[in-house]
């Protein structure tokens, strides 16, 4: 069997692709709410410059302008109000959660390894990236889906939901890199109106319930 | 220019309400639901010499046939609301409602007219986040609860929704080359050309993500409570139409799927999120206790029919699924208007508190009865022929066992119904109890005129639909590739 070395974007692509992964296991693991805030701040910087990456590499300046909007967002704006709110409340840690941090981080292992499995068993052909890319966007989204289960604070599973969003948007980059513009402008414009929605509710509950966490909110089963 | 001015109409007012004196609001909401019916009854006519284009605008047979029903919900939502809505409330309290009735109402009418896959995602988004929020409208603890409950689920359903949308598009790719817009007749007239395994990922997706907004089952969890805690003109605009516009997504996805993999695979996913759906919300159906719960799971039961329906591959099914949609939302909008008058009348939604209904709303009582019988397909409602038309194509393409399964399904589901009716409407207040004391009258006439109206419409579409709908159906099936 011939083995051939991955090319210098292939390697950058995937070793910023796997870092995002990385940054969403650190928020599994992060205790104090305004850390799991930051983290994401800081995994939505690093999938931007993925974005900025292959937009040099490919020639597309679109995808410099998705980019700038990209980091405007979700590295600035949404941190912001998310944190704004956290001051609020006056809460300080994250809802413990229906898992230790062992448990939790082996189950996020199993089901980012079944991305990856995924992705290998799909079919899925995406010219010039190595699988690893997609593989780790399919495993970010499915680690952000352990995230919102096994948190029980609002404030997680709103960054659990935004982060799911950021493993799409790697996704995207690597299947759908020519999407026009305005259709990536209005994923952006919609997750800013959603951002808005979780705020207000996360202010309705935290008014409700005095409290971030959603240990209470039991008196509804489906 | 008519679809221009229903997708500007509700939104505009909606703005406007903010504005405006809680009176004027109320005129100018039902003025703009009334409006709106009018432009997508006229659509009907247009349509019919093929898809009229506007910008990034599409109206087809089959989106007409959901911008109808959204707009029917959002008319008789906002008559409704005068009756609903106390107006003894704070004043922005009633502002805020009537906003985010119209922008819900226009959210709705806008998704199956946008042109294109990613769009339609961006509409239903914000159908989401404007529907959570009206879940919320009370602020009570059950209501943020279910409020928050909702976006969480249905945005995560939703997530799944997008990549399948970047899936789709890179299935195209094969096509259309690196940069495309994602409309729809580009990828109908792709075809069999699409990227099979990227298109048959996508569906699948596209199934679980918008399938969750739908109310399918497994994913349906945050179904009943947003039913139940959501103020009655929402709850059964929620029910009505806003299950239907997701399950618009769905069937543009089964559109572009079977042409690229093949019926077989399509029909059998929707087969089995079908009967799973059935499956529990036929058997939910016989413990609940809270009325408005029983309706909500009673949506549940109706969506897994319809993917069914789809699934059955027949043409007849189909055409039966596109009447079931328009015929569902006049008996269900009926039902939760029915069970807001009620909770209005005895001041709760338990099943085992309410007696008498018959005797106590004279209008409301009957109605009721009518809509529930409507639900479990009884002649001579729509319902009856819609059911009948899926079952004929289940029948004609599908395994028996399977249509089997259905109507047993769908007979456990009616036993739940109908004893929790019974019991509510048939079986008199205890003396003694506060049920008992209640005086015959209804609470408004306004909340009475739009459950008449759904009743009648109800039986026009069950004993002759107007033939310009039942052409409008057939087209909707012809365009849609059913052979």
């Amino acid at each position: 069997m011939q083995v051939v070395a991955p090319s210098t974007v292939n390697g950058v692509a995937s070793t910023i692709a796997v870092l995002v992964l990385l940054v969403e296991f650190g928020m599994l693991r992060a205790g104090l709410l305004r850390s799991q805030v930051r983290l994401y701040a800081a995994q939505s910087l690093i999938a931007s410059l993925l974005a900025v990456f292959l937009g040099v590499v490919r020639h597309e300046p679109e995808l410099l302008i998705l980019a700038g909007l990209s980091i405007a967002l979700k590295t600035v704006v949404v941190p912001l109000v998310v944190l704004r709110l956290v001051r609020q409340s006056g809460t300080a840690t994250t809802g413990s959660g229906i898992l230790k941090p062992a448990g939790a981080a082996l189950v996020a292992l199993a089901v980012a390894g079944f991305g990856f499995f995924a992705v290998g068993r799909s079919g899925l052909r995406v010219d010039g990236l190595s699988p690893t890319v997609l593989g780790s966007a399919v495993a970010i989204i499915a680690v952000a889906f352990v995230l919102m289960i096994i948190r029980n604070d609002v404030v997680s599973q709103a960054v659990g939901f935004f982060s799911l969003e950021n493993g799409v948007s790697v996704a995207s980059l690597v299947v759908a890199a020519g999407m026009p513009l305005i259709l990536e402008v209005a994923f952006l414009f919609d997750l800013l109106v959603a951002v808005v929605v979780f705020g207000v509710l996360m202010r309705v509950h935290h008014e409700e319930q005095s409290t971030l966490s959603t240990a209470q909110l039991t008196d509804l089963r489906g | 220019m008519q679809l221009l001015i229903l997708v500007m109409l509700g939104g505009l007012v909606g703005i406007a309400c903010l504005l405006m004196p809680p009176r004027a609001a109320r005129v100018a909401t039902v003025a703009s639901g009334v409006i709106s019916l009018g432009l997508a009854v006229s659509l009907i006519a247009d349509v019919t010499h093929g898809p009229l284009r506007f910008g990034f605008l599409r109206a087809d047979s089959l989106s007409v046939v959901f911008v109808l029903t959204a707009a029917f919900l959002y008319a008789s939502a906002a008559v409704y609301a005068i009756g609903y809505v106390n107006r003894s409330a704070p004043a922005g309290y009633q502002r805020r409602f009537l906003f985010g009735l119209n922008i819900f109402g226009w959210a709705m009418i806008c998704a199956p007219l946008v042109d294109g896959l990613a769009l339609l995602w961006v509409a239903i988004e914000v159908t989401t986040v404007v529907s959570a929020l009206m879940v919320a409208v009370d602020r009570t603890r059950a209501a943020a609860e279910a409020a928050w409950k909702y976006l969480l689920i249905a945005s995560a359903g939703l997530g799944i929704g997008l990549f399948a949308t970047i899936i789709i598009y890179h299935a195209g790719t094969t096509v259309y080359g690196l940069s495309y817009d994602l409309t729809l007749n580009q990828m109908i007239a792709a075809g069999g050309r699409l990227d099979s395994h990227a298109a048959r990922l996508a569906f699948v997706l596209a199934v679980l993500g918008y399938g969750t907004k739908v109310g399918l089952a497994p994913v349906h969890t945050w179904l009943p409570d947003a039913h139940t805690e959501a103020p009655t003109p929402i709850s059964a605009m929620l029910s009505g139409s806003l299950l239907a516009v997701s399950f618009y997504a769905v069937l543009r996805y089964v559109q572009i799927t079977q042409l690229s993999v093949g019926a077989g695979f399509v029909h059998t996913v929707l087969i089995v999120f079908g009967l799973l759906s059935l499956f529990i919300a036929a058997f939910s159906l016989l413990v609940q206790r809270d009325l408005k719960r029983l309706l909500a799971y009673s949506s549940i039961e109706h969506m897994g029919l319809l993917c069914l329906g789809v699934g059955f591959g027949a043409p007849i099914a189909l055409t039966g699924v596109l009447l079931h949609i328009l015929a569902h939302a006049a008996a269900k909008g009926n039902a939760f208007f029915c069970a807001g008058v009620i909770m209005h009348k005895y001041g709760t939604k338990d099943i085992g508190s309410i007696r008498g209904g018959l005797d106590k709303l004279p209008w409301t009582g009957p109605l009721l009865v009518a809509s529930v019988l409507a639900l479990s397909a009884f002649p001579p409602f729509g319902l009856f022929r819609s059911e009948f038309m899926i079952i004929a194509g289940g029948l004609a393409r599908s395994s028996v066992m399977v249509v089997a399964a259905l109507l047993v399904l769908i007979t456990i589901a009616f036993v739940g119904l109908i004893r929790a009716t019974t019991s509510t409407m048939f079986v008199p207040a205890r003396p003694g109890t506060p049920a008992a004391a209640l005086p015959r009258s209804e609470p408004s006439a306004w909340m009475v005129v739009p459950i008449v109206v759904g009743s009648l419409a109800l039986v026009v579409l069950g004993i002759h639909p107007p033939d310009q709908v039942m052409a409008l159906l057939g087209q909707a099936v012809t365009e849609f590739g059913e052979r």
